[in-house]
């Protein structure tokens, strides 16, 4: 369990103890209707504060995903409330509260990795001078100094990866929703990224989303797990993470890592059991 | 280098099928005319010779066999006839001359670009209509697929006739008909280039609350480039066979279509298979224009080639 003090340290400093970014009250959404009526999400009840890295985790059809796509906007409840910074998700959309990373870089191929990363902030209206001053910002943040002009199929999948997040940083948005960023990319490419975005984390305050199947890259990252079980999607469990904010890549050689895992593999098992 | 061996032998097979085509196809004519010559021809006289097979007869009088390739108006001419046409009605006429191919084919071309660029211009319009509205998406592709149903030569005259009565005339009529050909696989192609971002790209710019102002310049025009192209050259070639079409009733004066009719009313064949071929070639490099074209912006925007 966390502590009071440890959840402020997350931010720098904050004097508010938990500020709730986002919150879920009985959120329910249905597919379709009638007889091929598909219940993605039931009665589901979170909260997120500020500086939490979240992830969600389990099986497919466990509505990890449609959960976080509620949050961005993308998809529409159909029952409950969901508050972004205190707004509807779409009010949260329009006043650019998050970036999202998918599962596939998605970076456009006629950009060169720079303007890639301008995409958003052209959309959103940035001065050129800040633009650039940005994308210099984000690479660094994303180790890809000096592959702003390189185009993406020059860069491995890894690199893409961490550009489409990069997009993700440059504008200020104080969440990051990222649904299985890493699933596509090997183990070793993966640990990697996982010891970079905790790096980023600490770094720059967001309060991160994070869509799983992975039990370690959930344990790893999180300071909350959230564990779903499919049909209908809803959240089994609830697990606060008790290790450190500094994690080096062996501590998921430790006894807690292990018995955080265990809780988590228990509970995608009795999940999947109901 | 490979493939430029494969290409010289497919036309070098063609070019032997088409010499060995001009013995049975040509056969009679010369035979007839050895006949007038006071020749001895088996079977004697015409009227038998009409219902004899052109083997048998290419079999039976061997002396004619290399004559058929020389035929002053052959059926089908061979093709050092239709090469020595070209070349004396391009290289060796003056541009001015009526009787140059590169005269009437710059006739050709002018409409040809002009219907190209209405056509082209009218397709991007069009199709950009029916991506953004489901109404338009629901109204209008169904008639331009009809619209394409309608051969063109029935409706070219039609096009000229009504344009002549409202005193449009020379350019503009074969220019438009050359732009309905050409429209079309630019409406096809540039719907399937504009849908052709996914869902998740879609999902990002709604991410980034963006307008479909920005949708269109930023995702959805960028992306359908390559299918553009592929249309531009399929509708270039449509162009210029709508040209041609629309030089066909108009009195036949100038063009490469006036060219094949004025040929087809003398018996001229030699003149229609040059008139073929300048259009073949006009065609191809065109096509050829549009592909570097291609490849040029492309490389630009960064593609792998």
């Amino acid at each position: 369990m966390l502590s009071q003090a440890e959840i402020e340290g997350f931010g720098d400093a904050q004097p508010v103890p938990s500020q709730t970014v986002i919150e879920a009250r009985d959120l329910n959404l249905v597919f379709g209707s009638g007889e091929t009526a598909v219940q993605a999400l039931k009665d589901v009840n979170l909260t997120i504060n500020k500086g939490d890295f979240v992830s969600f985790i389990g099986p497919s059809g466990c509505g990890k995903t449609t959960f976080l796509r509620c949050i961005a906007a993308l998809e529409q409840p159909t029952g409950g409330s969901l508050t972004v910074n205190g707004m509807s998700p779409e009010e949260a959309r329009k006043a650019r509260a998050y970036g999202y990373v998918f599962q596939h870089a998605g970076l456009y191929p006629w950009r060169t990795i720079a303007k890639n990363i301008k995409l958003p902030l052209e959309i959103m209206g940035y001065s050129k001078a800040e633009q650039e001053s940005r994308v210099e910002e984000v690479l660094k943040l994303v180790e890809l100094e000096g592959f702003g002009g390189k185009f993406p199929w020059q860069l491995s999948g890894g690199m893409q990866q961490r550009a489409s997040i990069a997009r993700a940083l440059g504008f200020d948005a104080d969440i990051l929703l990222m649904d299985e960023p890493f699933g596509a990319l090997d183990e070793i490419v993966r640990d990697h990224l996982n010891e970079q975005l905790l790096q980023l984390w600490a770094r720059t305050d967001k309060t991160i989303g994070f869509v799983t199947h992975s039990i370690p890259e959930a344990v790893y990252l999180s300071t909350k797990i959230v564990v779903m079980s499919p049909r209908p999607g809803r959240i089994h469990e609830i697990i606060d993470s008790p290790l450190p904010k500094e994690r080096p890549l062996d501590i998921r050689d430790s006894a807690e890592f292990i018995e955080v895992s265990h809780r988590v593999r228990e509970g995608l098992r009795a999940g999947h059991a109901e | 280098m490979k493939t430029f061996f494969a290409v010289l032998t497919v036309v070098a097979g063609i070019i032997g099928v088409w010499y060995l085509a001009c013995v049975p196809m040509n056969i009679k004519g010369v035979l007839d005319a050895a006949e007038r010559e006071g020749e001895q021809v088996t079977p004697a006289t015409a009227k038998e010779r009409r219902d004899a097979s052109a083997l048998g007869l290419v079999a039976n009088n061997r002396f004619a066999m290399t004559r058929v390739w020389s035929v002053d108006r052959p059926r089908l001419p061979a093709p050092h006839q239709v090469a020595v046409e070209l070349w004396q009605t391009t290289v060796e006429k003056k541009v001015t001359s009526k009787r140059s191919l590169i005269y009437h084919g710059k006739v050709t071309l002018t409409a040809t670009l002009l219907g190209f660029g209405i056509g082209t211009l009218a397709g991007i319009l069009l199709a950009v209509g029916i991506v953004h509205s489901k109404v338009m998406d629901m109204s209008v592709m169904p008639w331009a697929i009809v619209s394409q149903t309608i051969p063109i030569i029935a409706l070219a005259p039609m096009i000229i006739v009504v344009l002549y009565s409202i005193g449009v005339q020379g350019l503009l009529p074969k220019a438009i008909i050359a732009a309905y050909l050409s429209f079309f696989p630019v409406v096809v192609g540039m719907v399937k280039g504009l849908r052709s971002p996914d869902h998740m790209q879609l999902d990002l710019l709604k991410t980034y609350n963006a307008s479909t102002n920005h949708g269109f310049w930023k995702l959805r025009l960028p992306s359908s480039l390559p299918y553009l192209f592929a249309s531009l050259k399929i509708g270039i070639a449509a162009s210029l066979v709508g040209a041609i079409v629309g030089e066909l009733p108009t009195g036949a004066v100038a063009g490469l279509g006036a060219r094949l009719l004025a040929g087809s009313y003398y018996g001229q064949t030699v003149q229609i298979w040059s008139a073929l071929f300048a259009a073949a070639i006009l065609a191809a490099a065109l096509v050829a224009l549009l592909g570097l074209m291609e490849r040029a912006l492309l490389a630009r925007m960064g593609v792998r080639s």
